[in-house]
């Protein structure tokens, strides 16, 4: 039921199945890339030849420091031009000159190092962001007020930007995130800065949001991994080394890997690099 | 609007559970019932007085729901003012803007006080340039923290780019008109070179980056019409109405391109 986005707007409740609700979707994968290269700088490539597909659920983005990581939600976010090869999003081709305005209003996303008006209260941010994303203008007041619930933030809402702590602006930055209701969701490092409690927070909202969007959460944490994500992507030197669920991250390691856990054992023993000796970085 | 609302024998056969209604006057009251308060109210009263058990349940899932929702902190109701100044410009434009100004006042004051060199209009010498700023301020990765953010929404893009070059237009526009008017200089003769310069950033700035493009343009106007002009104590040629024609080619090419190649205001390349 629809009952409880509508409260307050008697005369224009929907009913509570609209037609696009029920339309089929035209596509099998709401992200599927085949061959995909993205270019950083002059001839580095961050994402080499990758293949990848990817349906509803939250799906974990693992790999090293400057494995791409980055570079390849940015590209899905479609801020970065592919160089070659193919990326559809939600059955739409991505790439050349075009705006991609109908396909962006569905993209949730939340950047590395995402700034922000210090002046702006967590309300007029989001606000803004919804504005931005083409949020109907009557939705705008209580999908505003929905994103900043789900994040925790409801009775901070009215406070300046600059008056939160870390964990809190991360969070303010999952509401813009999730204010659009995206099929799409792209956060890169959303851990970061949030204490344990919120992220065992964080960990059932992924869930939540999981289950009807496909959500891909970039992390160098293997433990998040392990509690949120229904399905691993290892990702290293721009190149997918391995796709699977946790379970067989786990089983991947042996006994005589690095690790602390099955599924460190498991992400050491995958990226594990003949050359490399054990102390080095 | 004149509704119909539903007979006391349809709401009280509801209250009782609709064993008593045909289907669609089920249907058609529930479907009432979604839309129309007053009816709600009477159902609920009817429920109150002839349903004791539905009452006491709903009071039942009400104590439970209370304290959950009294920690909630609740939405303001709606305010009704104009549509926030941010949907114009970003935060991170206002000192940008400012400067502008203040610098607009002081080529003013130097044209007044006769202290420039002899013919030379400061205004007209500046005035170009300074919508320049404005633009690249407003697109500049190192001078709005959220420029990621703002390249990653369906509203970025042409639209964007018109919307904040208009409000920085908005407020450079009237202070050099002021400036003209006080200094006697025709309004075409700034206008033109003004609004060339800032649809030529736009279009270099698709293909380098805005703020690169705003620098790589003041640095040529600098060595181009500045200093010719300061060495020689008289007002370029191409700040003379002979110049006209070419500064209006320049901004029908310049505003050609912008469209064009709208898409790349789409992507983080733009605000380099």
């Amino acid at each position: 039921m629809t009952i409880g986005k509508n409260l307050g707007k008697e005369h224009r409740m929907t009913s509570a199945v609209s037609a696009a609700d029920i339309a089929p979707t035209a596509y099998a994968w709401e992200i599927r890339a085949t061959g995909l290269k993205v270019r950083v700088g002059r001839k580095r490539m961050a994402v080499d030849a990758l293949d990848l597909s990817l349906g509803t659920g939250v799906h974990g983005l693992l790999g090293p420091n400057g494995a791409g990581k980055t570079t390849l939600i940015r590209t899905l976010a479609t801020v970065l031009r592919p160089t070659e090869g193919s990326l559809e999003l939600l059955g739409e081709a991505v790439g050349g000159m075009g705006e991609h305005r109908a396909l962006r209003r569905r993209i949730g996303y939340l950047p590395q190092e995402f700034g922000y008006y210090k002046r702006f209260t967590v309300r007029e941010f989001v606000e803004y962001m919804a504005w931005l994303k083409e949020v109907p203008k009557a939705d705008i007041p209580a999908a505003v007020q929905r994103a900043v619930e789900r994040v925790g933030l409801a009775d901070r809402a009215d406070e300046r930007m600059k008056a939160l702590s870390g964990g809190m602006v991360r969070r303010a930055g999952i509401a813009q995130a999730i204010v659009n209701d995206p099929a799409i969701l792209l956060l890169d490092e959303p851990t970061a800065g949030l204490d344990p409690a919120q992220r065992l927070r964080l960990r059932e909202l992924l869930q939540e949001l999981g289950t009807d969007a496909c959500v891909l959460v970039s992390t160098h944490l293997v433990e998040d991994v392990a509690a949120a994500c229904t399905d691993v992507v290892l990702f290293a030197e721009g190149r997918l080394v391995f796709q699977g669920t946790v379970d067989e991250l786990a089983s991947a390691g042996g006994p005589g890997h690095v690790g602390d856990s099955p599924l460190e054992r498991g992400y050491s023993a995958l990226l594990q690099d003949p050359g490399q000796e054990r102390g080095t970085w | 609007m004149s509704v119909e609302h539903a007979s006391k024998r349809i709401i009280e056969g509801y209250a009782r559970g609709g064993a008593g209604l045909c289907a669609d006057e089920v249907w058609a009251v529930e479907a009432h019932l979604e839309l129309c308060r007053v009816c709600r109210d009477r159902l609920s009263a009817a429920v109150r007085a002839g349903v004791p058990a539905a009452a006491s349940l709903v009071d039942t899932v009400w104590s439970g729901l209370e304290p959950r929702l009294a920690v909630t902190a609740t939405m303001p109701r709606r305010r009704r003012r104009p549509a926030p100044l941010s949907r114009w410009m970003t935060p991170a434009m206002v000192p940008w803007l400012a400067m502008v100004v203040v610098v607009t006042l002081l080529a003013l004051l130097l044209d007044l006080s006769g202290t420039g060199s002899g013919k030379v209009s400061w205004v007209l010498l500046f005035a170009p340039v300074l919508p320049v700023l404005g633009v690249a301020a407003s697109w500049s990765r190192g001078l709005d923290p959220a420029y990621e953010l703002t390249a990653s929404v369906p509203r970025a893009g042409l639209h964007l780019v018109l919307r904040r070059t208009a409000s920085v237009l908005a407020v450079v526009v009237p202070v050099l008109l002021v400036g003209g008017w006080a200094t006697g200089v025709m309004v075409a003769q700034w206008l033109l070179p003004c609004l060339a310069f800032t649809s030529t950033t736009l279009a270099l700035g698709g293909v380098v980056g805005v703020t690169r493009a705003a620098v790589v343009l003041a640095a040529v106007w600098a060595a181009v019409v500045v200093a010719p002009t300061l060495a020689t104590s008289r007002t370029a040629f191409a700040l003379q109405t002979g110049g006209l024609p070419a500064w209006g080619l320049l901004l029908a090419i310049g505003t050609g391109v912008v469209i064009a190649r709208r898409g790349a205001y789409t992507v983080l390349g733009a605000h380099r």
